[in-house]
């Protein structure tokens, strides 16, 4: 395989963007991406996007992409696993790469999740669970994550206000990212006193509905040379599944998808999980980022909970999760999470962070997960 | 939605039908071709225990259209005795009142109606036992 470098990202502060269309969205961060890298020709678009059928009436959204930046006759084409949609594409325009099939390719994640009623969101982004077995019950997607909650709050005796950390945490690391759709701090109190969901989540554990898109530019070690910026490597990349009905995990306290994904890049990276200086985790609902951090491997199983409280996961901690805002303060427009998520590390390992800076940090990483750990991505990334 | 999406799932959802893997003895709700314990290809279908218990539930506040009429509902994951899961709501008891470990067992209900069609689809709640 080919080394692999991003070379150049593209991201737009997320929010209710109702003067965007999708395409724009589309066309604005690509357009981002590609002036930063410098790169005077795209090979390939790999397009991340969960269900634009389903909140815009728009499929065909790699070639409405292509169109739109007037980059036809590329090759463009849409990768979906449900949140974990844009680390699949950051996944699949890597394979790419390494494999010398291309040698520039645009990754784009994006979602519009504003032109439908709350309930079509919802009910859209239900789908990634088992419709007929899950879903046809009632269940929906904050629930789903309730349940494992609640199976994690028993089984290590946790609370909500361990919960509501996260969030909080998060909420501080977004006031620092001028591209952070909240740039307000919460407290602890806010998240608890807010509207219960699905019990014990209330709206403030929960992720926001977002417009957005991020792209990267990624290309050869070769190529790379040429680029405007400090090309960031790629070493590991790591994909898993796990049943898609949560009610078949043998431990519903376990996301055994992100820890097989995790392996995975590790092993590529020939890494450690005390090597990584910064992390971009998928804090669709609290529960997910205690879970996650602990099949990354960053604490040990049943102190994941500890961690946004002690400070381990803040900004000035020992590994700092999530300093652009995570999805909770960044927003979470579904299908370009994975790749702001990249772009977020690569901007920390370029040093070019600001407020928010890792000092020296030389060696990030990304987890994106879909539907409730179904599917997972991990990529590592190095300066 | 069309009624085949509702009656070509009747078997399982009416009959509380699982499948069991001859190889290795793993159960499945719903049945399936291939086994993703040792991914033999010999399922066996017999009817699921219809007791069990709750191992996690959620209170659901906001429900997508076709349940909200039904908020606060409690969904479950159950384990039943003879060791398959499923997810359903819980039912015949206050919210507040289900805790995990709970006994229940499967009752026929009707569970919701889809869409503009209104096509009743009907299958398994629990109650306390």
């Amino acid at each position: 395989m080919r080394d692999v470098a991003v070379v150049g990202i593209g991201v737009m502060r997320f929010g209710e963007l109702w003067e965007t269309p999708l395409r724009d969205l589309c066309v604005n961060a690509s357009l981002q991406a590609v002036e930063d890298a410098g790169v005077d020709r795209v090979d390939s678009i790999v397009v991340g996007s969960m269900a634009c059928g389903l909140f815009t009436e728009q499929e065909h959204v790699a070639a409405l992409a292509a169109d739109y930046l007037g980059l036809g006759p590329v090759p463009a084409t849409r990768v979906e696993a449900a949140c974990a949609s844009g680390g699949a594409a950051l996944r699949a325009g890597f394979a790419e790469v390494a494999s010398g099939l291309s040698d520039v390719v645009l990754v784009l994640g994006v979602e519009k999740m504003t032109d439908v009623s709350g309930d079509a969101t919802t009910a859209g982004l239900a789908t990634a669970a088992e419709q007929e077995y899950e879903t046809f019950y009632g269940a929906t997607f904050p629930g789903m994550s309730a349940m494992i909650a609640r199976a994690y709050m028993e089984r290590y005796h946790a609370a909500p206000e361990h919960l509501a950390a996260v969030a909080v945490k998060n909420h501080a690391h977004g006031a620092l990212n001028p591209l952070a759709q909240f740039q307000n701090t919460i407290t602890v109190d806010d998240v608890l006193q807010s509207v219960l969901v699905a019990d014990p989540l209330h709206m403030l554990d929960c992720s926001p509905v977002s417009d957005g898109a991020a792209a990267v530019v990624l290309c050869s070690a070769e190529t790379a040379r040429r680029a405007r910026k400090r090309p960031i490597r790629i070493t590991g990349v790591g994909f898993a599944t796990d049943t898609i009905s949560l009610y078949r995990r043998p431990d519903l306290t376990r996301m055994a998808a992100v820890e097989r994904a995790a392996k995975a890049a590790y092993a590529m990276a020939r890494r450690a999980p005390g090597d990584i200086q910064v992390a971009e985790v998928h804090d669709g609902f609290t529960i997910m980022e205690i879970c996650s951090i602990e099949e990354l491997g960053f604490v040990p199983r049943g102190q994941g909970k500890d961690a946004a409280p002690s400070g381990l996961t803040a900004l000035g901690g020992r590994i700092p999760v999530n300093p652009g805002g995570g999805l909770k303060a960044r927003g979470h427009p579904v299908g370009a999470t994975g790749v702001a998520q990249a772009c977020e590390i690569v901007t920390q390992l370029r040093g070019e962070a600001g407020k928010r800076q890792v000092p020296g940090a030389r060696i990030g990483l990304t987890q994106n997960m879909g539907g409730s750990a179904g599917s997972a991505s991990v990529h590592i990334f190095e300066a | 939605m069309i009624t085949a999406r509702v009656w070509r799932e009747k078997k399982p959802r009416y009959l509380n039908q699982i499948g069991r893997c001859k190889g290795c003895g793993r159960l499945f709700f719903p049945p399936r071709r291939v086994c993703d314990g040792c991914r033999g290809r010999e399922i066996e279908t017999r009817a699921m225990s219809e007791t069990g218990r709750v191992l996690t539930y959620t209170i659901i506040r906001v429900a997508p259209p076709a349940f909200a009429q039904e908020v606060p509902y409690a969904v479950a994951v159950l384990e039943m005795d003879d060791g398959a899961r499923m997810l359903t709501q819980v039912t015949d008891v206050a919210p507040e009142d289900i805790r995990t470990g709970m006994r229940v067992r499967l009752e026929f209900r009707k569970i919701r109606q889809h869409g503009r069609t209104g096509v009743i689809a009907y299958g398994h709640k629990a109650v306390p036992e």
